[in-house]
């Protein structure tokens, strides 16, 4: 998921490239993308280019690692043993994901030591959805439902993103993300059709995770500065609010189906566009957490460094075996 | 052979599952690194994936309407059949890998010895769970020898990580009477004749780590017997929350 473009843009100009691009090999590479090739990495690609794919994708590595402490801290409390082992895959999943996309970053030229640097330094950034708690069993459901729902409407355009590793770890992800999908809404079927303390807390989740999920497809368009350049590189496909439209058409009535109420007195089915108005997105909100000042942030960020400064002596150990192994066969 | 007997070999089978299950899903997200985060997920199914099985079965031959969830989620700390071993905490990674190498290396052969249990289901469930533990045997062994065989630092932590886990060792091949008659039977596994075994795999890992095998200790006991550590009841506490908190609920 989690994509979108993550920088507090009104602090930062596009980036540039350094130096002035080969304009012949620029119009070859811009051709190429516009006819919706592949650019593989040994390609020649503009150094905007580059940088611009590197932060987008390892901001979605980040996202997927950092999104395993809000679900993973209900694995120990899953309510039924099959819960707990569909709670535990789906976690793990969303490590995978972030392995394949480490992976594809590093074919541009970085390391994920250098990519996991930058996100405890606070540099890199992740999506902001993964900095509110999760209070509930149902929060579960909604993080499912909304969260990975919302992550395949910004990735299934990206499977045909021009950067060939990025498009098929995509392909890769899409299939998961569909799953992850399913099992959080029936959660919330579950709850939704249970005991009034369990509607009570689909409700709650519901409440708590609907705006923070349609935050997830980054500022408006017409606050989105990079949009148009990625969009011409096809790193992205299609813009914010598109995808966010999408999202709210096809999530409301799933709502609907489950008697669940979406908080947002101003959503209105709109026959003319044949689409829902909605109310005003609290911008403010988001570009706070954005800039680090969600509820859980520092939290999350404590948990992924604790968790890396206390494993340290576990790769350095890897790390000396190895070279132990490799001295001992070479002198054999 | 009575039900009661079944009833209580598939509880320790199916606790012993659930219990490791249960402290490795502990791990998720929090790992030393990422393909270890995974490793550990893995293993934390599989070991659930099993429990579920054992506790259904344990459920079918009791006969009082229990399935698995209500034997996972509704039993205290004295109905919990599993060994000490697994209940242990998870420390720092290396005490993690101590108990899983040799809880693994010990449920790899159990299982084994399982496959041809007079009892189908029982043998249906070892045949499928034997392979996937040899993986969790591999891992744990490998863990070991990096372990073992790194820096001072990491050789250190496994050696206090083994010393905390071995007094819980002799548990695993203890046969008392309440499953001395299936063993009869050819029902369940005479744990006994698996020690030699046992033993030669563990020491073989340990030299290859270049780890010394723990000195000797009087034993720890009474895991099957429902007379556990003071870690079980928390981690009950946390697993069962839900179901205790909203009872009768359907989740
Ligand atoms: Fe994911
Ligand atoms: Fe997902």
């Amino acid at each position: 998921m989690y994509t979108t473009e993550l920088d507090d843009n009104k602090k930062k100009p596009a980036t540039v490239p350094s130096a002035p691009e080969d304009p012949v090999r620029l119009a070859a590479f811009e051709a190429r993308v516009a006819a919706d090739d592949f650019i593989e990495p040994k390609d020649w690609m503009p150094e905007a280019y580059r940088k611009t794919l590197i932060r987008q994708i390892s901001q979605h590595a980040h996202s997927e690692i950092v999104g395993m402490l809000p679900e993973g801290n209900w694995i120990t409390r899953a309510p039924s043993l099959r819960r707990k082992a569909v709670l535990l895959a789906k976690v793990q999943d969303e490590g995978g994901h972030g392995l394949y996309l480490y992976a594809a970053a590093e074919t541009l030229g970085t390391s994920r030591d250098e990519m996991i640097e930058a996100l405890h330094s606070g540099r890199a950034k992740y999506s902001t959805i993964f900095n509110y708690p999760t209070l509930t069993w149902a929060d579960i459901g909604a993080i499912g439902w909304l969260v990975d729902g919302a992550a395949i409407m910004n990735q299934v355009p990206l499977q045909r993103t021009s950067y060939g590793p990025y498009a098929r770890a995509m392909v890769r992800i899409c299939k998961e993300e569909s799953f992850h999908q399913r099992q959080g809404y029936e959660i919330m079927m579950t709850l939704a059709a249970g005991t009034a303390e369990q509607k009570r807390m689909a409700q709650s989740a519901l409440d708590r995770w609907w705006w923070p999920s349609l935050m997830m497809f980054g500022p408006p368009d017409d606050n989105s500065p990079n949009s148009a350049q990625s969009m011409r590189w096809r790193i992205k496909r299609e813009t914010n609010d598109q995808i966010r439209q999408k999202f709210i058409d096809v999530t409301v009535p799933q709502a609907e189906a489950i008697d669940l109420q979406v908080p947002d007195p101003a959503l209105k089915w709109n026959e003319t566009r044949g689409s829902y108005d909605f109310g005003e997105i609290d911008w403010e909100e988001f570009y706070a957490v954005v800039r680090g000042e969600g509820p859980l942030a520092k939290e999350r960020m404590n948990a992924r460094v604790k968790a890396w400064e206390e494993g340290a002596w576990v790769r350095e150990a890897a790390m000396a075996h190895a070279d132990k192994r490799r001295v001992r066969a070479a002198a054999e | 052979m009575s039900d009661k007997a079944l009833f209580e070999y598939a509880c320790r089978l199916g606790d012993d599952s659930l219990i490791l299950g249960q402290r490795l899903s502990e791990w998720c997200g929090h790992a030393p690194m990422l393909e270890i985060d995974l490793s550990l997920a893995n293993i934390g199914l599989d070991l659930i994936g099993q429990a579920t099985h054992f506790l259904k079965l344990a459920g079918d031959v009791e006969g009082k309407g229990r399935d698995a969830d209500a034997l996972a989620f509704r039993r205290d700390v004295l109905d919990f059949r599993n060994c000490l071993l697994v209940e242990q905490p998870n420390g720092d990674f290396a005490q993690t890998i101590a108990r899983q190498f040799l809880f693994s290396n010990w449920q790899e052969l159990l299982f084994r010895d399982l496959t041809r249990s007079r009892n189908e289901t029982i043998a249906a469930i070892a045949a499928k769970a034997v392979k996937e533990v040899a993986y969790h045997t591999r891992f744990a062994d490998e863990w070991m020898v990096r372990l073992g065989d790194g820096t001072d630092e990491s050789r250190g932590r496994i050696a206090a990580g083994l010393d905390w886990m071995w007094r819980f060792v002799d548990e695993l091949f203890e046969v008392d009477a309440a499953i001395a008659p299936l063993i009869a039977a050819g029902i369940g596994a005479d744990v006994r004749a698996l020690r030699t075994e046992w033993d030669a795999r563990v020491a073989k890992t340990l030299a290859d780590a270049t780890l010394e095998l723990p000195k000797p200790r009087r034993a720890t006991l009474g895991g099957r017997a429902g007379h556990h550590s003071e870690h079980l009841g928390h981690l009950l506490s946390e697993m069962q929350f839900l179901q205790r908190a909203y009872p009768g609920a359907t989740w």
